[in-house]
């Protein structure tokens, strides 16, 4: 069994610039359809289950508004 | 169930949301440089040098020392922070009115001299700050505030090269152009940076690692497309890769 990631996003950073959504390779995020405090519809995960943390959505995230987190500590799991 | 954080918010970013538009690149390189302050573990060494232009509130966002400069003067600042402090890590912050327009005196003549301080440039084809005016760095064709028809290489010239322009003296260690296209692109510019850190840490002297950054607001694009707007037509015009390396020219 591969490897179980996280990705947290904090909404208190986020602007909805999409750019983590639009270079994410497994669609793990999409724009929230919920509308934060601050009117911005902060980017979700919509599929945890396929993100193989290849870092890709918190390099581009111009706000480092993007925690990443593996299950464990690298050992396999199930 | 064990969990622990493969990447989180660098520590050398303080909690402060930026003020920045979405999808700018100043954001991105502000978080690269705390990263790599953290990598190399000099948050108490390091001095940046502030711009005038949208990065002039760089110290709310950066845990180390931050000094403003008057627009264009951080090379001058910094090589009298760097020659007064020389154990501390220096570096220069600029967009390309502040380093390529306003000034250029400053930036060529601290190049010249070899200063030991780093330089990092915020290429994004604008003057975003004061409302998307021309600046030296515009594309040729490309409409702005100042070049509603978009920019003419007969009135106006053709966009200025600094990294091509620098290499031409022969002092610098390291010049390098990278481009915030996608996260490859972004790793690559944190590399950049590293490289240019540790070259002013080891005392080789004068690094400058041009960003081609995104600017959605002025480049008049989304910031998905400000992505292709600055791999596909900036990287067009300012060639990426290495100009200058261990203080050798590279052939291109
Ligand atoms: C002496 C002086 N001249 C002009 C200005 C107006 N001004 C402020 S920022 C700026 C240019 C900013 O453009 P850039 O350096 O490309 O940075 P950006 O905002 O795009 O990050 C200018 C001309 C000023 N503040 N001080
Ligand atoms: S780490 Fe990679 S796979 Fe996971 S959400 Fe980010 S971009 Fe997608
Ligand atoms: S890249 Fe960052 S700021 Fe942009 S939508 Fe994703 S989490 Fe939000
Ligand atoms: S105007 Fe451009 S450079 Fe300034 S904050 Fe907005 S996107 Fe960034």
């Amino acid at each position: 069994m591969s490897r179980k990631f996280r990705v947290l996003i904090n909404s208190t950073y986020c602007k909805a610039c999409e750019l983590c959504v639009a270079v994410c390779p497994k669609s793990v995020l999409a724009v929230g359809r919920s509308t934060t405090s601050k009117g911005i519809h902060c980017a979700e995960t919509v599929a945890p289950d396929s993100c193989i943390g290849c870092k890709a959505c918190s390099d581009i995230c111009p706000e480092a508004a993007i925690e990443i987190r593996v299950e464990g500590d690298g050992q396999d799991r199930k | 169930m064990e969990e622990k954080a493969i990447y989180s918010r660098p520590d050398s970013l303080t909690d402060r949301p930026m003020h920045y538009c979405p999808g700018c690149g100043h954001g991105t390189v502000h978080k690269l440089i705390a990263e790599v302050v953290d990598e190399m573990g000099i948050r108490e060494k390091t001095i940046g040098i502030a711009p005038v232009g949208c990065a002039v509130l760089a110290y709310f966002y950066m845990r180390f020392d931050v000094m403003e400069a008057a627009h264009g003067r951080t090379p001058a600042v910094a090589t009298g922070v760097k020659r007064v402090l020389p154990d501390k890590l220096v570096f220069s912050y600029q967009g390309d009115g502040d380093l390529a327009a306003i000034g250029m005196a400053e930036t060529i003549h601290a190049a010249n001299r070899g200063e030991n301080i780093s330089v990092v440039f915020i290429n994004n084809a604008v003057y975003g700050m004061t409302g998307g005016q021309m600046a030296p760095t515009t594309l040729t064709g490309q409409k702005t505030a100042t070049s509603p028809g978009g920019r003419l290489v007969e009135t106006m010239g053709p966009p200025v090269k600094m990294c091509e322009l620098l290499n031409t003296l022969d002092r610098p260690y390291h010049i390098e152009r990278v481009a915030l296209d996608g996260p490859a692109g972004v790793r690559k510019a944190r590399k950049a940076i590293r490289t240019i850190f540790e070259a002013q840490r080891d005392g080789k002297g004068y690094g400058f690692v041009e960003v081609l950054s995104p600017c959605p607001t002025y480049q008049r694009c989304t910031p998905v497309e400000s992505l292709k707007f600055v791999g596909n037509d900036m990287a067009a015009t300012f060639p990426l890769g290495l100009f200058r390396r261990g203080g050798e020219r590279i052939d291109a």
